[in-house]
């Protein structure tokens, strides 16, 4: 039997303890205020980022809908468990999607599970089109929220531009559920594209492929997607072109002329395979299966190729035209040897998969880790949402 | 509108603040004569005006993070400025505050195209950020009107929008990174050259908080290559309601334009009296602007067209040329202008779900014969940022007061049908009041606790963005 507003949830992430899965956000509210201890907040629970936190496991996977959907003003609002899918399905219906791209952690995670739309937006989860699009985090309108005291509180709205009062919706998006529970998020979509091309280049070193990406991404042809990586055929350096037709068949030309010098490149227009290839480079699948920790690291695109060298045995695949690095290493890899590299060039670095008990999130300098702890201390004050996620202390 | 009593405390200690503040700084950077502190009594909303007790215009960081330190140990508020180009009152002084402008401040520190980004001190201009790359082909997308006077340093405490941030977002949206001093003077950096700054996202955060967390001397900015070209379509319509249908149908159909302005009769009527741009007499107008090679905006623009005939149209016309685009924008351009020339004007920032536009549109209207005021409607029809301008006389007693409470009605409109009181503009000192109309209490409280990590004492720009009553326990409890 299943008690009224419990459910048991997928084994590996709930543990044995049965989470809270509220069906309101009234319930909701009220479980947070009553809680007496820890709540280890989550959606699908699909992403377990970070130290896992030892507490009480509360779901908002039972909220779920979508409360407004006004294709002609490019705008959603939904609850905040609803599944991901069902966003997708919904707006491709309308001939829309999330245009940042959200990564499915599943893959390379191992977790089963939904992956809920509050859970994208509370880690902050973007894919290859956020070079050109933006991250999660620029599609996020407005949020509501549950804050460690069980507080209602809501920020921001429907519109596209908004600037009354602090941007809170900014703070919520990738705060990890540590500021507050999300239960509603008004959302920015956008028009899907009718036709894809990608360009792709073979053969090229890890310094050579950047550049290339760094000069196609610094021409007018809007590129959506900027990756490198190892295939069983060698490395590959992928250009993604997205739009109406005719447009998109003059840009991949254009891309190939200035790109010429480095040999002959492949088009791929056919719309599956472009799917494909991009799902892959987003959800990282060359790293899914076999051993070793996964670090994901957020750099100076120039920067990558050197930073990754100095790694022993490490695999990379790069995304972001170079800017996020997803850096496959031996297990047990030591974190100082990933950071100092990073450190000493500047950006951040976040061990994915693999021992997280030294801690997983990018330590952060004494004057900003004072201001991160001072923001938790106000909108969680009894220290009860994810402690000892994201860098405060249990 | 009430502004917080001066602490007589702090008038009285002046000569020994002034002191303190000429031990580090050089004769020019410390202003404090009343004939010269006067040029700094407000911003663009000249209506409310306030001498500030001292006015500082460092070079550096360094300069700032004593200058705040200072203050901040003898309980001084302060007050950043950018251009001084805000009309919302956002850097309005206190008479017992400290200026700090951020004007001398202007240096290009960092220019990299592999990466696309630039490095700049916030007393840059928003132009001359595009004009530092521009020769290179490259530019700084947010684009205010304001863009020729603004401050990077004022377009990050508002979020400075555009109008062309339809498809390239709003300064938020194309920040990497900050320096940041904070109210005791503890020099922050937050982000950089690379994407998505590590912990919470308090770049999201300090951009928009109106300088009320901290002052913003360095910035890491993203720039883009400039598209190949760009050419924008006039269409006219007999009803606002069509083209409020056309803007959505425009969306709707996939194409993105980098802008959907908007006029309605009385703007367009004022505009082209003044600059004769050749807009056809309609009630209301259109400009649809796309971008890419000359194929593409070929692609584009017939699909905008075959829309626009489909709700037959009084006027379709695209431009044929460069001189002609330049001639489309500016009438859209020197809208503002324009209108001050004919009348005192008071221009609103709300903005709206674009599929209340017709509604919104037919209430302003009706609002404006109930009060006796002309309204002239301009926007950005995209993004649902509407621009009414309230045309009144200064000259006459009452105009102003029953102006702003017609504005204050709009704004309520535009919260009403599930929007926001501003879009672009801040809320300043202006809409202030208004907030309780948009935000709960708790919503405010959770705001204000905000400020209360970043700034304990509440010294950083006073009196704006929350109501008086609201954060006046906050403010006494610090003094």
């Amino acid at each position: 039997m299943t008690l009224p507003g419990r459910c048991p949830g997928p084994r590996s992430i709930f543990g044995t303890m049965k989470a809270l899965a509220p069906t309101s956000e009234a319930e909701l509210a009220e479980m947070v205020a009553s809680a007496s201890e820890p709540l280890r907040i989550m959606g699908g629970g699909t992403r377990p980022i970070g130290v896992p936190v030892n507490g009480q496991p509360l779901t908002t996977s039972r909220l779920t809908g979508v409360t407004l959907y006004e294709p002609g003003a490019l705008t959603l609002v939904v609850q905040a468990g609803t599944p991901v899918e069902e966003v997708r399905k919904t707006l491709a219906a309308e001939g829309q999607r999330l245009a940042f791209e959200p990564m499915d952690h599943r893959g390379l995670l191992g977790t089963t599970g939904e992956p809920t739309i509050g859970g994208v937006f509370a880690a902050n989860v973007s894919g290859p089109r956020r070079i050109q699009a933006g991250a999660a985090r620029d599609f996020l309108l407005g949020v509501r929220f549950v804050d460690g005291q069980g507080q209602v509180t809501r920020n921001g709205g429907r519109v596209m531009k908004n600037v009354t009062g602090y941007d809170l919706v900014k703070l919520m998006a990738g705060s990890y559920g540590t500021l507050g529970v999300l239960t509603e998020l008004a959302l920015k979509v956008l028009p899907a594209s009718h036709h894809t091309a990608t360009i792709t280049l073979s053969g090229l070193d890890d310094t050579t492929a950047v550049a290339a990406l760094s000069r196609a991404l610094g021409s007018p042809f809007e590129i959506t997607g900027a990756a490198h990586r190892q295939t069983a055929d060698g490395p590959q350096t992928c250009l993604r072109i997205e739009g109406f037709e005719k447009s998109v068949a003059y840009r991949a030309g254009q891309i190939q002329t200035l790109l010429a010098d480095l040999g002959a490149a492949k088009v791929e227009t056919d719309p599956d395979t472009n799917t494909t290839l991009w799902q892959d480079i987003r959800d990282v699948a060359c790293f899914h299966d076999g051993e070793g920790d996964i670090w994901r690291l957020s750099v100076k695109p120039s920067d990558a190729p050197g930073i990754k060298a100095q790694v022993d045995g490490a695999e990379a695949l790069y995304d972001w035209g170079g800017g996020l690095v997803w850096l496959r290493v031996p297990q047990n890899t030591h974190a100082d040897t990933i950071r100092a590299a990073v450190n000493a060039a500047g950006g951040h670095a976040t061990l994915i998969r693999g021992n997280r008990a030294g801690g997983a999130f990018q330590p952060l300098s004494p004057p900003i880790a004072a201001l991160q702890d001072g923001l938790r201390a106000r909108f969680d004050p009894r220290g009860i949402l994810n402690p000892g996620l994201m860098g405060r202390a249990a | 509108m009430d502004m917080p009593k001066p602490n007589p405390t702090i008038l009285a200690r002046k000569s020994q603040l002034l002191d303190r503040l000429a031990s580090f700084l050089p004769r020019e950077a410390l202003i404090h004569d009343p004939s010269e502190t006067r040029a700094y009594e407000c911003d663009g909303l000249t209506a409310y005006k306030c001498p500030p007790l001292a006015v500082v215009l460092p070079a550096s960081t360094a300069e700032v993070s004593e200058t705040l330190r200072i203050c901040n140990d003898m309980g001084v508020p302060v007050v950043p400025r950018g251009a001084g180009t805000s009309l919302a009152g956002g850097a309005l002084p206190t008479e017992d505050s400290v200026i700090i402008g951020v004007a001398r401040m202007t240096e290009v520190l960092e220019t990299d195209y592999d990466n696309r980004f630039i490095r700049v001190q916030t007393g840059r201009t928003n132009l001359s950020v595009t004009g530092a790359v521009e020769e290179d082909g490259f530019f700084y997308a947010p684009d205010p009107s304001s863009q020729l006077a603004c401050a990077i340093a004022g377009n990050i405490a508002m979020n400075s929008g555009g109008a062309h941030c339809l498809k390239y977002g709003v300064t938020t949206n194309n920040l990497m990174g900050v320096t940041m001093v904070l109210m005791d003077g503890t020099v922050t950096e937050i982000g950089g050259a690379h994407l998505d700054a590590e912990g919470l996202d308090l770049l999201g955060l300090i951009c928009g908080s109106e300088g009320q967390l901290g002052i913003v001397t360095e910035a890491t900015l993203r720039i883009l290559h400039k598209p190949e070209g760009a050419r924008p379509v006039l269409i006219g319509y007999d009803s606002s309601e069509i083209a409020g249908q056309c803007v959505s149908d425009i969306i709707k159909a996939g194409v993105l334009p980098v802008a959907i302005e908007f006029m309605d009769r009385p703007c367009i009527r004022a505009t082209e009296a003044f600059a004769g741009a050749g807009y056809p007499d309609c009630e209301a107008l259109l400009i649809v602007e796309v971008e890419g090679s000359d194929a593409e905006i070929d692609e584009q623009l017939e699909t905008i067209m075959d829309i626009a005939r489909k709700h037959d149209p009084v006027e379709l016309r695209q431009s044929s040329s460069e001189d002609e685009s330049k001639r489309i924008w500016l009438g859209r351009k020197s809208a503002f202008g324009a209108m001050g020339k004919i009348n005192d004007y008071m221009c609103l920032d709300g903005t709206i779900p674009v599929n209340e536009l017709p509604y919104v549109l037919k209430r302003i209207g009706e609002m404006s014969k109930e009060y006796g005021l002309d309204v002239a409607n301009v926007f950005h029809a995209g993004d649902g940022n509407m621009h009414p301008l309230i045309l009144f006389d200064a000259n006459k007693e009452g105009d102003l007061e029953l102006c702003e409470e017609l504005g204050a009605e709009i704004l309520k409109l535009c919260v009403e049908v599930g929007g926001c009181l501003t879009g672009e503009h801040g809320v300043g000192i202006e809409k202030r009041d208004l907030m309780l109309h948009q935000y709960d209490p708790p919503d405010l409280e959770i705001q204000m606790a905000v400020k209360d990590v970043f700034d304990p004492k509440w010294l950083l720009n006073p009196a704006k963005v929350f109501p008086l009553a609201s954060s006046d326990t906050r403010r006494i409890a610090a003094e």
